[in-house]
């Protein structure tokens, strides 16, 4: 898709593998199995999370990279957790 | 007598499938599962004293599970570990190169066994991989290559291609009798002769991606949803695979705000769906894009969503699915995309 020219934001879990097979632009994310999602905190802490981790890959998608480049999370106030 | 520690999934532990991936780490006394088989095919001077063991999801998720592990197979008074093998299967690969990595920087001599394939090959660190089948239907050849190489391990020997050993080579300095410049000209008469393979120094063979130009403004691009994580329509209609994707398909998401648990789910067969099919937006952000795209922040997001399954898919399907997708978005006028992987 990128060499293609459609900048792709890659949302998951296993960063090093996504960096060594060259994704450019890699999100990560908290589980393998629900990368949009924490099924640990509570159902509304967990879709303004989702929420923020769309926000990073807006930002990865308008941001010029020359290698794959990791777009990590922001230290964040405590979450309400299931 | 070599005491052998032998790590396997929850899985081949007897513990579980899917849903108890999130196995901590653990060790009990013996060979277990495809160990007692490994076992039998090693020398009487080898023995598989103790299992180590853990959930696919708690190894490769937790970076320090390896040397946890390593900390178990210590206790149950390791000389050598064994890990796998994993066939195709992306995490449990990366386990057991994380844990054959850990113990060799341990200073235990180590080996993992997996697909050529597998991600977790890279992952080795100092320890040896040698190849195994694709899936467990391949268990008995695999073990056979497994436990000569275990035997030679043990025994003082490098591992190489001829004992099955994938992924990059130890590099070690020798005195050879012939210059460089004689193993040069060496060299490029058999690459005249048609050798395309020849080299001493193997490179990585890691693909170059040129990454694509950043969006101006996501406020004035058209966006897209894309997924590796089998969501589909509830009922699978398409019958797209849980395993070794041959197919990828699009599915309408105009009008819709949320993918609603119930009406979606995922097919996907390597790791446990249960949190996605409660929520199918904890794999396709559907919801979440949709809040982005009322508020401006997202021009607009395109019409369908584009899925398959990255579970054991060859590389060289992902890649034509790649351009698949790349092409049908150029052409609808997407300018950017969101993929998530599981």
């Amino acid at each position: 898709m990128e060499r293609a020219g459609i900048p792709t934001a890659l949302l998951c879990n296993l960063v090093s593998i996504a960096a060594r097979v060259g994704a450019p632009r890699i999100v990560p994310t908290r589980g393998i199995p629900y990368p949009t999602g924490d099924p640990a905190l509570e159902p509304e802490a967990e879709r303004q999370w989702r929420r923020r981790l769309l926000e990073r890959a807006l930002v990865a998608l308008s941001t010029r990279v020359a290698e794959p480049t990791v777009f990590d999370e922001l230290p964040q106030p405590a979450e309400a957790r299931a | 007598m070599t005491r052998v520690v032998h790590y396997v999934n929850q899985f081949f532990a007897g513990i579980g499938g899917e849903e108890a991936a999130g196995q901590a780490p653990d060790v009990r006394e013996g060979a277990s599962g495809p160990g007692l088989a490994l076992g039998a095919l090693l020398p009487n001077e080898l023995q598989i004293v103790a299992t180590i063991f853990c959930g696919d999801d708690h190894a490769a998720e937790t970076p320090e599970a390896a040397e946890r592990l390593v900390a178990l197979a210590r206790s149950a008074g390791a000389e050598l570990v064994v890990a796998g093998p994993a066939f195709t299967s992306g995490r449990y690969g990366l386990a057991c190169a994380r844990v054959a990595a850990a113990a060799a920087r341990a200073g235990i001599p180590a080996l993992a066994a997996m697909h050529p394939d597998n991600p977790g090959v890279a992952d080795a660190g100092a320890a040896a991989v040698v190849r195994s089948g694709e899936t467990a239907r391949q268990m008995r050849p695999s073990l056979e290559l497994l436990a000569a190489a275990i035997a030679k391990l043990a025994g003082g020997g490098e591992l190489s291609t001829e004992d099955g050993r994938v992924g990059r080579p130890p590099r070690r300095n020798r005195f050879d009798e012939r210059s460089a410049a004689e193993r040069a000209v060496a060299m490029v008469l058999a690459r005249l002769a048609g050798d395309r393979e020849v080299t001493e120094v193997p490179v990585p063979s890691f693909e170059w991606v040129t990454p694509a130009p950043p969006l101006e403004d996501p406020a004035h691009a058209r966006i897209a949803l894309l997924t590796e994580g089998a969501l589909v329509p509830a009922g699978n209609p398409d019958r797209l695979a849980s395993a070794r994707a041959t197919h990828w398909f699009r599915y309408a998401i105009d009008g819709i705000d949320a993918l609603e648990s119930g009406r979606y789910e995922s097919v996907h067969g390597g790791f446990s769906t249960v949190a996605a099919n409660e929520d199918p937006n904890r794999l396709l952000p559907l919801d979440a894009a949709r809040e982005l795209e009322r508020e401006g922040a997202i021009g607009a997001l395109h019409r369908d969503y584009l899925t398959t399954v990255g579970n054991g898919t060859q590389v060289a399907m992902a890649r034509s699915f790649g351009e698949d997708w790349a092409g049908e978005l150029r052409d609808a006028g997407v300018q950017a995309a969101i993929l998530t992987a599981t």
